[in-house]
C-alpha cells in the first residue's frame, strides 16, 4: 500500500478533508502497470489520478519528468495546474508542475524540454509535438506514470488513436511506464481499458445517487420549427435566479449566440450572464472562465466548449437547450451541475422545436435508465499513422521493423498488417503514386536500413502540421479602429465570403455591422438595437444515435401521448391526421410544392450521417431521371430535397442494389467526399494548414484540395489516400450501414404520400444550416437563369 | 459554348476551359500553365502533390488545340512554375508539349514565376503584339487593347467559385489554365482597381457565362 507524504496528508486532513474510497484504491494499486478510473464528474477523479505520482515523488523528489498528464483541453491543463498548486504549496512539497500547451510561449518551452518539471500537464497535440524533437528519448527517459484525462472523450476520435502511437513510443522511451486512464461513464468500459492499454484494471467509482431531470415547463409552447429555445427565456431566467450558477448548454455556436443576445434583451435584472463557446477569442474566453471561479456569474450559455473538465465548484443546474442527440453526451452534460459527490445533480430539458419535444422524452427516458449509446471505433485511421510516421522522422532516424512493432502496440493499431505500414511508409517517403516521380526528392530517404528526412530542414514544416483537429477556415472578426480593433472572434471564411458591407450579424451576443475585410480579418463596427439579419456559423453537428432514435420512433407511434406536453401531442396529432407518422418498420416519404420548388421529404431515422448519404444517393437518381435536383439538407431524422421537378414514384429510388451502385459510383465525385478528403490530406501531411500570415501573402499560391481529389480520381484511383478517404467517408460522414439497417427493417414497405402544402413533421427540415447544394443540371437552368438576370439588370444583356 | 468578347476592333471568344481563341488570326492565348508546380514544391522539401498536374493541364491544352486548330500559340507567362521547373519537365512531358508545338507559331511570353530564357523551341518575348492587340504576362494600366494574365481571376455564381475572364474595353484578363492553380476574387482591390466600371467576368466551366464583374 501507498502512503501520501506526511506533509500532504497533514494538510489534508487540516481542512477536515478525506479521501474517497476510489481515491485510497488508486493510491492501493500504484503499482498496477494500467489502471482505468471509471468516476462520475466531482468525484476528485482527477485527484486520484495525481494521487500515487504525489505519494512517489514525496517530499525530496529527484530531478527530471516524473508524470505526464494529458488532457483533450488545454483550459484543464491550466485549471488543473492552479489547482495542483494549493494542497502542494500548502504542504510544503518541492514539486514543480507546468503546463506545455499551444499557448506556452517559446522561451519556457526551450526551458521544459531542456529542463522539465516533475509533473507535464500537456495535450495530445503538444505531446506529438514534444515526441518529434531529437531530445525526446533524454526527456522522457525518466518519465514513470502517464494520466490520461477525459479518456472517454478522447478515445472516440482521430486524436485518441493519435494518441495511443503517442503512448507506445513513450512506451519504447520509458520501459515501465504506467498508465492511468480517467474517464466519465461510458456504455463499454472494457473497450476503453483496452485502448489504455492491454491487460488494463477497471475501477469503477460509485456512480452517485440518479440525477434528477425534467422537462422544462416553459408556459408558451415551443416554435413549430427552427432552434435555439428562445420561447423559454422567461421560464429559463426564472430557474437562473432560483440557483446559484447555472450552465446552458447549446449544441451549435449560432444557437448559443443568438439565444444569449435575446436572453440579454429579456434580463431585466441585469444579471450577470456570460456566453463561452469555441469561437469566441482567447481573451474572451478566459474573462468568463476567470468569473465563472470566482463566482461572479450566475449563468454561461455555452456549447460543448464546456462539455469536459474545468470543475466550476457552485454550478448546481444545468439546462440543455436543445435536443441532446445522445444519452451519453446529455448524462455528461449533468454531470456538470453539482460538482459535490453523492449529491444529485440537476438538469433540465428545454426542447427547441415541437420535434425536439419527443427527442429530448426519449434521451430523458433512457438517461434514467442509465441506457447509454455508443458505437465501437473501429481500426485506427491510416492518415493518422501518416502523421505519426512523419512525428518519428523529425525526430531521428529510424528502422522499420522497430517503428512498425512499436505502432502495433498502440491498441487501435495492434491488426495494422506490414504491407498496409508498408504502403503508409511509402506514401510518407515518396508519395506513393503510380507515377515515380519524386525518385530525386523524396521526402525521406533510406540510408542502409535507417530511415531519415532528405532534408533536416522540412521537420520545421512538418512540426507546424500536427495534430487531427481539423478546423474549418476561420477568419477573426475585430472591431474597426484605429489600434487594431478588440478582437471578438471568429467566423467561418465560407460566412464571410457571403457578407456585403452593411450587413449585420451576431457575434459574442452583440449585434456587429459588417464594414469590410482587412488583409485576413473581418473588421466591424457595433450597431447595438439592430436586427442581426445573418446568424453565425454551423458549429458542431451529432448525429443523433441508433438507441434514441429507435426510442423516438417506439414514442411517436403510441396511440397517444398524454405524457408530452399537450401542444406537442396536438402536433404530432395533426401531422398523423394530415400525412402519416414515420415508424420503424416502412418508409415514409413526403412529397409536396413549397415556396416554388418541389420537395421530397425522407423520414429515415438514420443519423444525420446517413440520412445525408441517403440524399446524396437520392439526388443522384433525381438527377438521372430528369428531376432537377438543386439540394438537399439532412437531419437526424430526415432528409428534404428540393428541386424542380416532383418525384412520383418513390420506390425505385430506395431498392437497395441501385443505392448499393449508386453508391460505388458517386462516392467519387460528391463534396462530402471533397471534404473528407480535404481533412485526410491536411492529417496525412500532403497539404498543410493555412497559417494567416502566409495565406495573405500566398493568395494564389494556395488552390483547393477538391483539385487534387479530381487529379488522383482520374489519374491514380487506387492511391493510399483515396483508400483512407473512403474508409472515413464509410464510417463517418457516408455512415452507409446505417442505410443498410433501414433497407433491412423497412424490407421495401414505401409509403410516398403527396400533399399540397408542407407538413407539420417537414417544418423544421426547412430552417436547417449545411444545406448541399447538387451541382447538376438543375443548378446549371439556374446558373443561366441568374447570369441572364444580372446582366439585364445592369444593362448589358 | 464560349462567350464572344470584343477588344478594339478584334472579335475573340472565352472558351470554357479558360484559354481564349482569336479566330481572324486563328491564336489560341492560354496563361499560367505553371506546368512542373508539384515538382518544385517537392524540392523545396514541401509535401509531395500527386505529380499529374502537367499531364492535367496539357491534356486540356491538347483538346483546346485540337477544336480550334490554331495557327498561333500564345503562353501568357508563368508558364513554368519555375526556371527549373521548365528544365525538370519530364521527358514525355517535353515530348507531348514538342508535339503540340509542331507546325505552330508559339510564342513563350515571361511570366514572374518564369522570367529567364528557356530551352524550348518556339519565341520568347517579353510582350507580343498581333495587329490591335499587345499580349503580355501583367496588365499595364496605361495600355489598351491588351491581353493579359497573372492573377488569375475567380468569382462566384449561385454559390459556385469559378475561375474567370475579365474583360472591359480596354482589357482581357485570362484566368490561370493550369491544373494546380488558387485564384483571386475579382472584388480584390488588385483587379477592381484595374477594370473598368461595366467590366464583365466570364466564367469556366461547363459553359463560359458572362456576368457583371463582381466588385
Amino acid at each position: 500500500m501507498t502512503a501520501l507524504p506526511a506533509p500532504l496528508s497533514t494538510w489534508f486532513a487540516a481542512r477536515g478533508w478525506a479521501l474517497h474510497p476510489h481515491q485510497q484504491a488508486m493510491l492501493d494499486r500504484a503499482a498496477a502497470p494500467a489502471t482505468l478510473l471509471i468516476a462520475p464528474t466531482g468525484g476528485g477523479k482527477t485527484l486520484a489520478g495525481f494521487l500515487p505520482s504525489l505519494a512517489e515523488l514525496g517530499p525530496a523528489p529527484p530531478p527530471g519528468l516524473h508524470t505526464l498528464y494529458i488532457s483533450p483541453l488545454k483550459a484543464l491543463t491550466a485549471d488543473i495546474r492552479r489547482n495542483l498548486r494549493a494542497p502542494l504549496e500548502g504542504a510544503g512539497l518541492p514539486i514543480r508542475v507546468e503546463d506545455r500547451t499551444g499557448d506556452t510561449g517559446q522561451t519556457a518551452r526551450k526551458r521544459q524540454r531542456v529542463d522539465p518539471p516533475h509533473i507535464l500537464l500537456t495535450t495530445p497535440e503538444s505531446l506529438a509535438l514534444l515526441l518529434s524533437y531529437e531530445d525526446a528519448p533524454r526527456m522522457f527517459s525518466t518519465l514513470q506514470r502517464v494520466i490520461v484525462d477525459e479518456l472517454h472523450a478522447v478515445a472516440e476520435s482521430k486524436r485518441g488513436d493519435q494518441l495511443a502511437l503517442l503512448l507506445a513510443r513513450l512506451g519504447r522511451l520509458a520501459p515501465g511506464l504506467r498508465r492511468i486512464g480517467l474517464s466519465a461513464t461510458v456504455e463499454d468500459p472494457p473497450a476503453l481499458a483496452r485502448f489504455l492499454a492491454p491487460g488494463t484494471e477497471i475501477l469503477l467509482a460509485d456512480p452517485g445517487p440518479d440525477p434528477d431531470i425534467s422537462m422544462l415547463d416553459t408556459g408558451t409552447p415551443p416554435p413549430w420549427s427552427g432552434g435555439g429555445g428562445r420561447h423559454a427565456i422567461p421560464a429559463i431566467l426564472q430557474q437562473v435566479r432560483a440557483h446559484r450558477t447555472t450552465l446552458i448548454f447549446h449544441n451549435t455556436r449560432a444557437q448559443a449566440e443568438l439565444f444569449f443576445h435575446d436572453l440579454w434583451l429579456q434580463n431585466e435584472d441585469g444579471l450577470p450572464i456570460a456566453i463561452h463557446h469555441g469561437s469566441l477569442a482567447r481573451e474572451q474566453r478566459e474573462r468568463v472562465e476567470a468569473a465563472m471561479v470566482e463566482g461572479r456569474l450566475r449563468a454561461v450559455v455555452c456549447t460543448g466548449s464546456l462539455d469536459l473538465g474545468i470543475d466550476w465548484g457552485d454550478v448546481d443546474l444545468v439546462i440543455q437547450v436543445g435536443a441532446p442527440k445522445n444519452v451519453k453526451r446529455l448524462v455528461q452534460r449533468i454531470g456538470r451541475a453539482n460538482h459535490r459527490y453523492n449529491a444529485p445533480s440537476k438538469a433540465l430539458l428545454v426542447p427547441a422545436n415541437r420535434f425536439e419535444v419527443v427527442e429530448c422524452q426519449a434521451a430523458l427516458d433512457a438517461a434514467l435508465a442509465r441506457d447509454l449509446d455508443g458505437e465501437p471505433r473501429g481500426s485506427g485511421p491510416r492518415d493518422v499513422l501518416c502523421q505519426h510516421l512523419l512525428i518519428a522522422a523529425c525526430a531521428g532516424p529510424f528502422r522499420a521493423d522497430d517503428l512498425y512493432a512499436e505502432i502495433r502496440d498502440a491498441a487501435p493499431y495492434h491488426a495494422l498488417t506490414r504491407p498496409d505500414f508498408d504502403a503508409t511508409l511509402d506514401f510518407v517517403a515518396t508519395g506513393g503514386y503510380a507515377l515515380r516521380a519524386y525518385d530525386r526528392w523524396q521526402r525521406l530517404k533510406q540510408t542502409g536500413d535507417l530511415w531519415h528526412l532528405r532534408d533536416p530542414r522540412s521537420a520545421a514544416l512538418i512540426r507546424q502540421n500536427l495534430g487531427t483537429i481539423i478546423d474549418t477556415e476561420t477568419l477573426k472578426v475585430r472591431l474597426k479602429g484605429r489600434f487594431g480593433g478588440t478582437p471578438l472572434g471568429e467566423v467561418e471564411e465560407a460566412f464571410a465570403a457571403t457578407l456585403t458591407p452593411g450587413d449585420t450579424f451576431l457575434i459574442g451576443g452583440e449585434v456587429v455591422r459588417y464594414e469590410g475585410l482587412n488583409e485576413m480579418t473581418v473588421e466591424v463596427s457595433r450597431t447595438p438595437g439592430r436586427d442581426p439579419k445573418v446568424a453565425v456559423f454551423n458549429g458542431t453537428k451529432f448525429a443523433t444515435s441508433t438507441q434514441l432514435s429507435d426510442r423516438i420512433l417506439a414514442l411517436l407511434n403510441r396511440p397517444g401521448w398524454p405524457f408530452l406536453p399537450d401542444h406537442t401531442a396536438r402536433w404530432l396529432a395533426l401531422q398523423r391526421q394530415v400525412s402519416a407518422l414515420p415508424r420503424r418498420d416502412r418508409l415514409l416519404v413526403e412529397s409536396f410544392p413549397h415556396d416554388g420548388r418541389e420537395h421530397l421529404v425522407i423520414y429515415g431515422f438514420a443519423g444525420r450521417n446517413a440520412q445525408q448519404t441517403l440524399g446524396l444517393l437520392v439526388t443522384k437518381q433525381m438527377e438521372d431521371q430528369g428531376l432537377d435536383p438543386l439540394g438537399f439538407v439532412a437531419t437526424d431524422y430526415a432528409t428534404l430535397v428540393w428541386g424542380l421537378s416532383p418525384v412520383t414514384d418513390a420506390a425505385p429510388l430506395f431498392a437497395a442494389e441501385t443505392l448499393r451502385q449508386g453508391l460505388e459510383s458517386w462516392l467519387q465525385g460528391n463534396a462530402l467526399m471533397k471534404r473528407t478528403f480535404r481533412n485526410v490530406a491536411l492529417v496525412a501531411g500532403l497539404i498543410e494548414r493555412s497559417h494567416q500570415g502566409r495565406r495573405k501573402t500566398g493568395r494564389q499560391a494556395t488552390f483547393s484540395s477538391d483539385i487534387l481529389y479530381d487529379t488522383l480520381r482520374k489519374y491514380d484511383p487506387d492511391h493510399l489516400l483515396l483508400q483512407i478517404t473512403r474508409e472515413e467517408a464509410m464510417r463517418g460522414l457516408i455512415d452507409f450501414a446505417r442505410i443498410e439497417d433501414l433497407l433491412a427493417r423497412i424490407e421495401g414497405r414505401i409509403d410516398l404520400i403527396r400533399l399540397p402544402r408542407l407538413t407539420p413533421l417537414a417544418a423544421p427540415l426547412f430552417l436547417e444550416p449545411g444545406k448541399v447544394p447538387i451541382h447538376g443540371q438543375g443548378r446549371e437552368r439556374l446558373a443561366e437563369a441568374q447570369a441572364q438576370a444580372l446582366m439585364a439588370a445592369a444593362g448589358l444583356a | 459554348m464560349s462567350q464572344t468578347l470584343t477588344l478594339g476592333p478584334e472579335t475573340l471568344h472565352a472558351l470554357p476551359s479558360g484559354a481564349l481563341w482569336w479566330p481572324a488570326r486563328r491564336v489560341l492565348a492560354v496563361s499560367d500553365l505553371h506546368l512542373g508546380k508539384s515538382a518544385r514544391l517537392a524540392r523545396r522539401g514541401g509535401a509531395l502533390l500527386p505529380p499529374y498536374e502537367t499531364r492535367a493541364t496539357l491534356e486540356r491544352l491538347e483538346a483546346d488545340i485540337a477544336a480550334t486548330r490554331p495557327a498561333g500559340v500564345i503562353c501568357l507567362g508563368d508558364s513554368f512554375d519555375d526556371t527549373a521547373a521548365a528544365g525538370a519537365l519530364e521527358e514525355d512531358a517535353m515530348l507531348w508539349l514538342a508535339r503540340l508545338m509542331a507546325g505552330r507559331d508559339w510564342t513563350w511570353i515571361e511570366g514572374n514565376h518564369d522570367p529567364g530564357p528557356i530551352a524550348l523551341a518556339g519565341t520568347h518575348r517579353a510582350s507580343l503584339t498581333l495587329g490591335a492587340l499587345t499580349f503580355r504576362h501583367i496588365a499595364d494600366p496605361a495600355q489598351r487593347h491588351e491581353v493579359s494574365g497573372h492573377y488569375h481571376p475567380k468569382a462566384r455564381l449561385a454559390g459556385q467559385a469559378r475561375p474567370c475572364f475579365l474583360a472591359d474595353a480596354a482589357r482581357i484578363i485570362l484566368p490561370a489554365y493550369g491544373a494546380y492553380t488558387g485564384g483571386l476574387w475579382s472584388h480584390d482591390p488588385a483587379l477592381t482597381g484595374l477594370m473598368q466600371p461595366g467590366a464583365l467576368a466570364v466564367l469556366t466551366g461547363p459553359k463560359a457565362r458572362a456576368i457583371p464583374m463582381p466588385r
